[in-house]
Parts: structure tokens; sequence; C-alpha cells
């Protein structure tokens, strides 16, 4: 770690490019936990936004009308809303009515943290396309196989976990792929309610370090190689659980 | 005797490590029709399409006239002027009525007048028995009737020759037939064509001359009557028997 | 590209409404955004609760004797107006800007020269994987902001910058539409104009490119729509345009019961500009899918 540092740090003195978040342990230390942050975002969010797609997609096949309109609500509204006014709604709205607790300093702070409000706005934004991406998958399997399904016994609960998700999720994992790279995109609207995510703290360093270009590139290149990283994962998945004589 | 009009010598040509043809030689002369028939895959499309140099092909020379398809600066325009080419696919263009179809290429290409390439353009519509249908676009047209047109627009750059790829393999059977009647005017009035077809009494009919491809060589050729009735190769014969 | 998982030779039965949501979950993995779809019942729900809304606010505020709610969101009206009015502004430049560098450089994707095309590409990947907030960011505080030209120094304003910062998103998306569209024409246009003499070029504005533009028509408008929606983003690096003066008006109003209503009002705003936009894609959506 020692050569990185000196080799910055040369860098610094000989060509005044400042990448300190590489040679100074303070600013080191909070960009990367920052990273983390992001990466936190990101992750759980797509395993949110993936569960709420499950279950709303379980949901919309079901009979009972209003719970069908009710996620039919939910879908519009978060397909149509900037994803910005969403992070604001939650935060702003829903977060001036949650409790606050009293901390050792005697300072009201809310239960609910920014970041929590940040996953709860950025699983619902996503949640709302994959609802509708796994409602695809689910329609696109002939009935004929759901039949078989039911005359070997299944039950429907049971035919949807072990045959339907199975075939239905092969099917939509070119979309969800789409989709969870715009998530990780969007995770950079933590940043308006202050989550001290990349963004946010990146912002933070080059104020006090003044150093905003060199921030600026680390910061492309990391939200970058992010998206990369999950693209490339998801084509090996996708790879993995093709189904061979079937589609492209 | 005159020089040919089209003279191909020990063509080869591979995509990738598969070889499509491999010594193919013929010589076209004015005004003969040339069937070209054979199995799927035996490289028929292709000879075609490296007479019009829509493909490069790898060794052995093509000539159409003077003009040397092999050259690396070959005069593309030039070619294309004489060889007229006709698709499996019509490949009409879409966003252009049939008339305009027809027009575009020599005012566009060839930079001819555009009130006398309309003229021409009319006239070729009529031949192609399409009068009437000029503003239409294509995807308001019958198969046979998109494929008559494509017919009429390449013969609209007046070309010395023709080179017809299997043009009825993807129309309905009953509007093969009025293609069909379309080419053999053509080649009844003297039009130099070449057509590769998987319409075997057509070949018969219409072609001075027939050549079975397969594997990418020339197996046999003659005159239809004498190839249709009593082929010498065990191919041919085998080929034949299938699809007869 | 790998295009239409879900095509008819994957399963042998598509119901109408997978056929429908598969062609939706397609475009938009295709255009790499998400759809803007407006419904009418959505819009009318909206104005119903925005009103309902409002209503209890008035209530609220009259029974407390404050200045009534209406009152103040009509007073605060034309100072949001002028600023919505900059959103359209930078919407439009954006778009404009965008759209003619895209073309160029979705243009630069299909070239026959190898280090033209992969540079092409990367920059096109690059600008459509990076968030937007931080293209932004990049605008307003690495662009310069003077900048002199024949001897003459203007000012560029911050809009302007942020501007820049959505024109680069959009140059990318623009890029990947002309290059999708572009290889979506079958094969066999390309060899029947050149069997016809056509050179690349004309080919290209004759024969390919005219049919393009009513493949790229909806995705394009499905941009804009993302766009202007984008537009409040601008706020966050300062930018005075609508969501920013709303949030200042609330701020100078000191009342937590105009939140809902003043930025509700916003949104719909937003609805009603997009409404006829995303009618619209739809429409000439549905008249490529009959004709293809």
């Amino acid at each position: 770690m020692d050569v990185v540092a000196d080799f910055f740090r040369t860098l610094n003195a000989t060509t005044g490019w400042n990448f300190s978040i590489f040679h100074d342990a303070f600013d080191a230390r909070r960009f990367w936990s920052a990273f983390w942050v992001t990466v936190q975002l990101a992750g759980i969010s797509v395993l949110f936004s993936v569960i709420i797609g499950i279950a709303g997609a379980f949901v919309q096949s079901m009979r009972f009308a209003p719970l069908r309109w009710l996620i039919n609500g939910y879908i519009a509204f978060f397909r149509n809303t900037p994803p910005l006014v969403q992070m604001y709604f939650f935060f702003f709205a829903l977060g001036a009515i949650t409790p606050t607790a009293r901390d050792d300093i005697g300072m009201d702070v809310p239960i609910v943290s920014s970041f929590v409000w940040a996953l709860v706005a950025l699983s619902f934004f996503a949640g709302a396309f994959n609802v509708e991406i796994f409602r695809s998958g689910i329609e696109a399997i002939p009935r004929a196989t759901v039949e078989a399904a039911e005359s070997l016994g299944y039950s429907k609960l049971k035919a949807y976990i072990f045959i339907i998700l199975p075939l239905a999720f092969r099917i939509c994992l070119p979309s969800l792929n789409n989709n969870l790279v715009n998530l990780i995109k969007t995770t950079t609207l933590a940043y308006a309610i202050g989550v001290p995510e990349m963004l946010y703290v990146a912002n933070q360093i080059w104020s006090d370090t003044l150093n905003v270009v060199e921030m600026m590139n680390v910061l492309l290149i990391l939200y970058i190689g992010l998206v990369s990283l999950l693209v490339w994962m998801m084509h090996r998945w996708e790879k993995a659980m093709r189904m061979p004589g079937y589609g492209a | 005797m005159t020089a040919p009009l089209i003279r191909i010598r020990d063509l080869t040509k591979s995509f990738g490590i598969t070889p499509v043809l491999r010594g193919v030689s013929f010589d076209v002369n004015k005004g003969e029709a040339i069937g070209i028939i054979g199995p799927s895959g035996s490289g028929k499309s292709t000879i075609l399409r490296c007479i019009n140099a829509l493909v490069p092909f790898d060794s052995g020379s093509i000539h159409v006239g003077e003009v040397d398809v092999g050259a690396p600066n070959l005069d593309r325009i030039a070619l294309r002027r004489r060889v007229g080419m006709v698709f499996q696919q019509y490949n009409l263009f879409p966003h252009r009525t049939a008339l305009q179809n027809v027009m575009m290429a020599p005012v566009q290409v060839l930079k001819q007048n555009k009130a006398e390439v309309e003229v021409r353009a009319r006239a070729l519509m009529r031949k192609v028995r399409l009068e009437g249908k000029e503003g239409a676009f294509p995807g308001e047209l019958s198969g046979g009737q998109q494929q008559r047109v494509a017919i009429a627009r390449s013969l609209c750059m007046q070309p010395e020759v023709m080179l017809f790829d299997e043009v009825t393999a993807a129309l309905d059977p009953e509007t093969v037939k009025e293609v069909l009647v379309t080419i053999r005017e053509l080649a009844e009035e003297g039009m130099t064509c070449l057509i590769v077809t998987h319409e075997m009494a057509f070949a018969r009919d219409v072609a001075d001359h027939v050549y079975f491809t397969d594997s990418g060589i020339i197996v046999e050729h003659g005159d239809p009557k004498t190839l249709f009735s009593a082929p010498t190769h065990e191919r041919t014969k085998a080929f034949l028997e299938r699809v007869l | 590209m790998k295009r239409g998982v879900l095509d008819n030779r994957t399963f042998p039965v598509l119901l109408p409404l997978a056929e429908h949501l598969t062609r939706r979950s397609d475009n938009e993995r295709r255009y790499g955004l998400p759809l803007v779809r407006l419904p009418g019942r959505w819009i009318v729900a909206c104005a119903a609760l925005l009103v309902l809304w409002a209503g209890v606010a008035e209530a609220q505020a009259l029974t407390a004797g404050r200045e009534s709610a209406i009152d103040a969101i009509l007073k605060w009206m034309p100072l949001i107006s002028r600023g919505f009015a900059l959103n359209i502004a930078i919407s439009f430049i954006a778009m404009g800007a965008g759209t003619i560098l895209g073309m160029m450089l979705g243009l630069a994707q299909i070239s026959l020269m190898p280090p033209v095309r992969v540079g092409s590409w990367a920059l096109t990947q690059f600008f459509r994987n990076a968030p937007w907030l931080v293209l932004l960011f990049y605008c307003i505080l690495v662009l310069p902001f003077r900048v002199t030209v024949f001897g003459m120094t203007f000012d560029v304003p911050n809009w302007l910058r942020a501007t820049v910062g959505l024109t680069l998103p959009v140059m990318a998306n623009v890029s990947e539409i002309v290059r999708g569209a572009v290889q979506s024409i079958p094969r066999g246009q390309w060899e029947a104009a050149e069997s016809l003499g056509y050179s690349r070029g004309q080919t290209l504005r004759e024969i390919i490119l005219p049919q393009c533009v009513k493949r790229m028509l909806p995705p394009w408008m499905n941009l804009y729509a993302i766009l202007i929606m984008s537009t409040p983003l601008a706020s966050i690096v300062g930018v005075e345009e609508a969501m920013a003066l709303t949030r200042g008006a609330l701020n100078a109003e000191r009342r937590g019961d105009l939140l809902i209503p003043m930025y509700g009002a916003l949104l719909f705003a937003f609805f009603l500009y997009c409404y006829p936009i995303a009618r619209v894609t739809q429409a000439l959506e549905r008249r490529h899918q009959v004709t293809t």
C-alpha cells in the first residue's frame, strides 16, 4: 500500500495532480467508507427490488382485484415520477412523520436514517420496474407448463416457486440486467438527502482538498467500474442459465 | 464468335475456413440464358454475388465485358451499370413508392435526367404488368408484384446482364408464375440472364444452358434437354431424382 | 447485441398481455432507459389527489387563520413558472445538441474503420453508463466559468454548464438509438443498394437513414421525456429551475402544510408537459408495430 501512496504523493508533488484519497489517510478513510456505502446501497436495494418484483408479480397474478389495483397504482407512480422526487418524498414527507429518538447528547435524531430512506426509495423505484419485468416472464410461460406442474401434484405456490419462477427468471434476465444498471446509476440521487455515499463524500473531499478534477475522474471511473462489474456478472449468469434450444 | 460477355476462371471463395467455391469456370455469351441448379449451400448464389462484387472472392478471375471484377481499383459503378441483380427477398426500399424504387438509382447514382428516367420507368412498369401500381408502396404489394418491381428496378439501370438469385423461393406458389413469365419474356427478348433457381421445370424451359453445382464445383453442364433427361454424373442423377 | 429473447422461437404461445409487457421491457432494454408511460386515468387520479390535498391544506390554513394555501400557491406561481421555462429551455438545448452529437457518434459506431468504431463505441458506453448526476457535477465544476472566443469574453452561466452535463448522456443515448436503428435495417437493403451502384454514403443517406427515422422517433421522444423529468437534477447543483424555486418558496413560507400541495403541483406540471409526448410516442410505436 505504501508504494501506491508514495506514487500518488510524488505525482502530487511533481504534477500537482492531487489524488488525496490514495495518500492522505483521512481522505482515504472517508472516501472508501463512502464507496462501501454506495456498494451497500446498490447491493441491498438490488436485493430488495428483486424481492418486491417477485412478490408484486405474484400478487398481480392473484384474483383479488383490490390488491392488483394497489400494485398497479404503485407501478404507475414509481414509473412515471422522477426518482429525485421519490427520494424527496420518502425523506421529507414520510421522514417528517416517523418518530425520533433522543441521542446521548440530547439531540432529536430520526430513528430512520437518510440511508434507510434512500434504500427504501431506491428499492421501490427499481421494484416497480421489476414487477413488470417478472410479470412479463411469468405470463410468457404457457398454460400447458403450469397445467403439467399441477397434474404432477404441485400446489399453486409450489408450482410458482419450483417451475414458473425459474423459467420466468431466465426469460427476464436481460431486462432485469438493464434495470439494475439503472438502479446503480440512480444511487447517486441519495446525495440529495445527504446520505454519505460516494458522490456526497467526494464533494466534501474536493471542497476541503480542492482537487475537483481528480475526484471527478475517480468518481466516474468507479461508477463505470461498478456498472461494468454488474453487467459482466449478469452476463455470466445469463450464459450459465441459458436453456439450450430456446431463444438467442 | 465474339468474346463472351462474362468470363469466369478458377473462381474460389471461402467463408472463414468453409470453402464455398472450389474452382468454378464458365463463360456466358451475350443473349444467353443460363440456369444454375444444385442443392442448397452448393455455392450457386455465391457465384452471382461474386460477379456483382457484393462479396470479394479469394482467387481466380471474373470479367464482365472488359471490366475486371477482381481488380483492386474496380469501378463499381461501371460494373453495376452493366450487371443487374434481383434478390430472393426482393429488397425493395420500403420508404419509396414502386415507381420511385425503379427511378432512384438511375437518377441518384447515374445522375441521369429525371424526366427521361421517368419515361423509361413507366414503360418498365408496364412491361412487368404493373401499370397502375406506380404509386403503391412495397408494403402494399404482394410478393410477386414486389419481385416484378425489383426486376423493373434493375432493368432501369439498362444492364447488359441480369442475375436472378432464387427470385421465386420466397413467393407464394400462385405468384411464382407471374414472375417466371416476366423473366421468360426478358430472356426471349435476348437479355443475357443468369438464373439461380429451384424451379427445375422453369430452368428446363427457359435456359439455353444449365449448370449443375455441388459442393463448390460445377459437376455437369449441358443443354437442358439432355441434362435433365440423361444426366451422366451420379450426383446429378441423385439430385434430380430428389427434386423432380 | 442480443435481441428479442422472447420471440416466438422461445415459446410457442405468447399470451397477449405477455406480448405487451415483453415488448415494453424489450424496448426498455434496447433504449437502455425506462419508458415513460402516462395513462390518462393516472393523470386524473393525480389531479384529484392534488385537489384533495390542497383542500385539506386550505381548511387547515383557514381554521388556523393563516393565508389560504391556494393563495400562497398562486402567489408563487409566476416565479415557479419562470423556473419551469428554464427547465424547458435546458431540455431543448440539451436535446438539440445531444441529438446532433449523438447522430455523429452513432454513425461513427457503424464506421468501417475499426479505430473509429471502437472509439465511438467506448465513448457511447461511457456516457451511457455514467450516472447523470455525476456528469452534471462534472460539467458544473470542471467546465470554465468564462470562455474567451476571438478576444471576447463570455460568462458561462451555471444553467448552461448544467445543460452541457445533460447533453452528454443524451448524446450517448441518441448514439445507441441511431446504431440500433441502422442495424435493425435488413442486410438485403444494403445489398440491393450496392447492386444498384450506390456508394456507402449514398446508401446511408438515401436508403438506410430515411427508413430509420420512423424507428428512431419513439425512443428519441421517450429520451426527451426522461430528459425533461431529469432537469430537476440541476437544482442539486444550484441551478435556479422550477424545483429549486419551489424549495426556495417553501423555505420562505415556512409552512409544512404547503409541502405536499406545492411539490404536487410541480409534479403535475411535469406530467401535463410529458403527457402528450408519451401518448404520441405510444401511438407511433403501435403504428410501427403494425407496419412491420
